[in-house]
């Protein structure tokens, strides 16, 4: 009898005596968890040595911080929750910006840590660090356990935790005492209590009346899509509440994919980086239905000049977000799908046709503007990379980006259909997230075509996963927007500081030959001409491949509103891009 | 604007910093905070006086509230707001005094309703229970009738409504209003150190 039928059959007779890492394995696979990202260590070491017992998969990253990032990505793309496992002192704290990148996106994921044995707790031993203490303000909750019979109970409230609610990261830690003496395993008798939902939720029927009211009287009404329509799964309630009552629809970055991009009530994305039209839209608005968002600073600009004219219908699950950033007329504090099945059959129908034609008339020449519309002049933009890489791979690919330009026009240009396909950084805006988050993506869902999309910059910051890819033989596309510079950095420097451009200029590695280092091929690609071969070539090779695209070194992401400004204030494209001239062409 | 909650509060190891680690966080200075038993065992009462930054305006007691309530060890927040309420501190002053200059100071205490707790050849330790004001009242007295106070070491506030119980929590428990129906609280059956 093999011990992983020895540990289901505990879940039956809760007889079995376990040692505490083999309940955390046994705990993990009653969860459903089949797979973990992780990196082992002294502390870590008893539950290493009994993970051969368990049906799980481990994926041995390079840097726990790529851990946190693969559950990250893992949770992301799959709606699961992701596990990152990581020893004591550096190997937790290395998990810091995994954590924190998934706190402020609200994503679930549970980190265990090793911690040194509870009798040496607080002495300074070695590779101690207090990590429930370090991540108490990035995680929704954390553990210190020290006993083995605390493992199961501790590791399924986490569970219950990082998926209730508002969602996000949780982490175990747990002394290597506690991993090697044993325990009775009852996974039954360690279930949590139910879920207590928070104490302020509130859809009151008074609100769910003033709320209809305010979208039937509404002239020039906007729905603000955001995260949360993934998180709460209500995609197809918002496109009912928008059809229904011909409302068009703004999205956050974290929002793609949640309301279909090729849908004609679709405007795209808002804020900072928001095509004019829908920042337009917004402040000319009468009236805001917030689905699932938070009102980002990115997103509004200013809260004293943000869509002055508009009332503010607010439905959100985090009772603390309501009135953070701007203020709700209406405020419906409850998970996303459940208020709009409440709110929907309150709303009959409208005609909205006069607000959406003004919208449309309102993109003037912005279409000629863009870049894709321009003619080929030979050089690369980051723009057609991105149009092309949508147009190639049919807007199916799950795409996950670093954070800086390329993020910012991926999202201009990668149109998302489909939720949970674009994998990106939103809150935290982390660097070298794209690698490991795509792993994560990659890993949860195999059959489906990832590419890992990353500046120069970003990319050498988590560089080392190529070697996890290599391991795991995980068939993923690498795109490297390579312009030699830090560029969101660089445009700042150039729109802010009198193109001080101090220390943005990067000097990179050979990308294709760090790929072939690792044993994946790579190309580079320095023309549009170029550009779809080399993503066939990509797409049809067994494994994994890098592409690094050599694109215009100076380009800048359009439009923009500079940071405190309104949005209407913002920083059209040029109507004639002087990057696209060359000296032949005048 | 001083700004009072009540937390109840799960009484484990850890659970104080995460609700001070919360207030510094949201940049909120805590003027007072006390911890103790509550009629419950296994949870905790806080009294937690704040100051809210001017800039976050009327909508800071909201915001703290559900904040705390994210907290997973928090069980029940009441914002006092300015709702009846009987508020008391108690304080502990050492006074510099010997047997030729004491007699003025147990006259002082009297006016104070405090006590005198200790007396030692030169000094002696007053107790006052009271209002904010009432403390400060005698401290001030003190100090300008040139006793030398050694040491004050006061409890911050500890707050409660007036009236019948309107904690959410005793509702849930049942206690104070006899048709809440009865709710469990404590994750009795978790392990006490997690």
């Amino acid at each position: 009898m093999s011990n992983i039928e020895k540990n289901e059959s505990a879940h039956l007779n809760n007889t079995t005596r376990l040692t505490g890492a083999e309940i955390l394995w046994a705990t993990l696979v009653g969860e459903g968890v089949q797979e973990v990202f992780g990196y082992p260590g002294g502390a870590i070491l008893p539950a290493y040595d009994a993970l051969r017992k368990f049906p799980i998969r481990h994926i041995l990253v390079r840097h726990e911080q790529g851990a946190a990032h693969m559950a990250d990505g893992y949770a992301r793309a799959s709606g699961k929750v992701g596990v990152a496992i990581a020893t004591s002192g550096p190997g937790a704290t290395n998990l810091v910006t995994g954590i924190a990148t998934a706190m402020m996106d609200s994503i679930p994921i549970v980190c265990i840590t090793g911690q040194v044995s509870s009798k040496v707790l607080g002495t300074d031993a070695f590779q101690e660090v207090d990590i429930t203490g370090v991540t108490l303000p990035i995680t929704k909750h954390n553990f210190l356990v020290t006993r083995p019979e605390d493992i199961a109970p501790a590791v399924r409230y986490a569970f219950q935790i990082a998926q209730s609610g508002r969602p996000g990261p949780v982490l175990v830690d747990i002394t290597k005492d506690a991993q090697q003496n044993s325990a009775i395993f009852d996974f039954e008798g360690a279930k949590p209590h139910p879920y207590k939902p928070h104490p302020m939720l509130t859809v009151p029927d008074e609100a769910l009346r003033d709320a209809a009211d305010l979208i039937r009287a509404a002239k020039r009404p906007v729905i603000l899509a955001g995260h949360g329509i993934l998180q709460s799964n209500a995609g197809e309630q918002v496109r009912t509440l928008a059809e229904r009552m011909s409302i068009p629809v703004g999205t956050t970055l974290l929002g793609l994919g949640a309301f279909p991009a090729s849908h004609p009530l679709n405007l795209g994305m808002m804020g900072m980086h928001g095509e004019s039209w829908v920042n337009d839209a917004i402040q000319q608005a009468d009236l805001l239905i917030a689905c699932g968002m938070r009102f980002d600073d990115r997103v509004i600009g200013t809260p004293a000049t943000y869509a002055p004219n508009a009332k503010k219908i607010h439905i959100e699950i985090d009772p603390a977000e309501i009135n953070k950033n701007i203020k709700a007329d209406v405020a419906l504090v409850a998970d996303l799908r459940y208020v709009l099945e409440q709110l929907l059959p309150l709303l009959p129908g409208r005609d909205g046709s006069a607000w959406l034609s003004a919208i449309a008339a309102s993109k003037g020449d912005a279409a000629v503007r863009d870049i894709k519309n321009l003619p080929d002049s030979g050089h690369l933009y980051a723009a057609h990379v991105m149009h092309d890489l949508w147009r190639i791979t049919e807007g199916r690919a799950i795409v996950a980006t670093d954070v800086g330009q390329h993020q910012m026009w991926e999202a201009q240009y990668y149109r998302h259909d489909h939720p949970r396909t674009l994998i990106t950084s939103g809150g935290l805006g982390t660097m070298g997230f794209a690698l490991p988050a795509g792993i994560g993506a990659k890993v949860a869902c195999p059959d489906k075509e990832v590419w890992i999309i990353a500046g120069d910059g970003g990319f050498q910051m988590t560089a080392c996963e190529l070697a996890t890819i290599a391991q795991e033989k995980l068939n993923v596309n690498v795109a490297i927007i390579n312009n030699g510079y830090l560029g969101m950095v660089r445009q700042w420097q150039e729109f802010f500081y009198d193109k001080n451009y101090e220390s943005t200029p990067l000097v990179s590695p050979d990308f294709v030959k760090l790929a072939d280092a690792h044993g994946i091929p790579g190309i580079a690609v320095r023309d549009r001409g170029n550009l779809e071969a080399a993503v066939q070539t990509a797409r049809n090779h067994q494994g994994a491949f890098l592409i690094n695209f050599l694109v215009e070194q100076e380009d800048s992401v359009y439009p923009m509103i500079p940071a405190g400004k309104a949005l209407h204030e913002m920083i059209r494209r040029p109507g004639h891009n002087p990057l696209l001239e060359r000296p032949e062409d005048q | 604007m001083l700004h009072t909650f009540i937390a109840y509060v799960e009484d484990k190891p850890g659970v104080l910093t995460r609700v001070a680690s919360l207030f510094r966080r949201l940049n909120i200075n805590i003027v007072s905070l006390t911890v103790g038993h509550s009629e419950r065992r296994g949870i905790s009462r806080m009294t937690i006086v704040v100051e809210p930054p001017d800039h976050t305006g009327d909508r800071a007691p909201d915001r703290i509230r559900a904040s705390l309530y994210k907290l997973e060890n928090v069980i029940d927040v009441d914002d006092i707001g300015k709702a009846p309420n009987v508020t008391r501190e108690l304080a502990l002053i050492k006074v510099a005094a010997t047997a030729h200059n004491r007699s003025h100071i147990f006259e002082l205490a009297e006016v104070f309703r405090a006590r005198i707790v200790d007396l030692a050849p030169d000094s002696l330790m007053i107790e006052i229970t009271g209002v904010e004001s009432k403390i400060e009242g005698l401290i001030q007295v003190l100090n300008e009738t040139e006793d030398r106070v050694l040491e004050v070491c006061r409890s911050g506030k500890m707050t409660m409504r007036r009236g019948k119980h309107s904690s959410g929590v005793l509702q849930a428990m049942g206690i104070g209003n006899e048709s809440a129906p009865k709710a469990e609280i404590a994750p009795d059956n978790f392990a006490d150190n997690i």
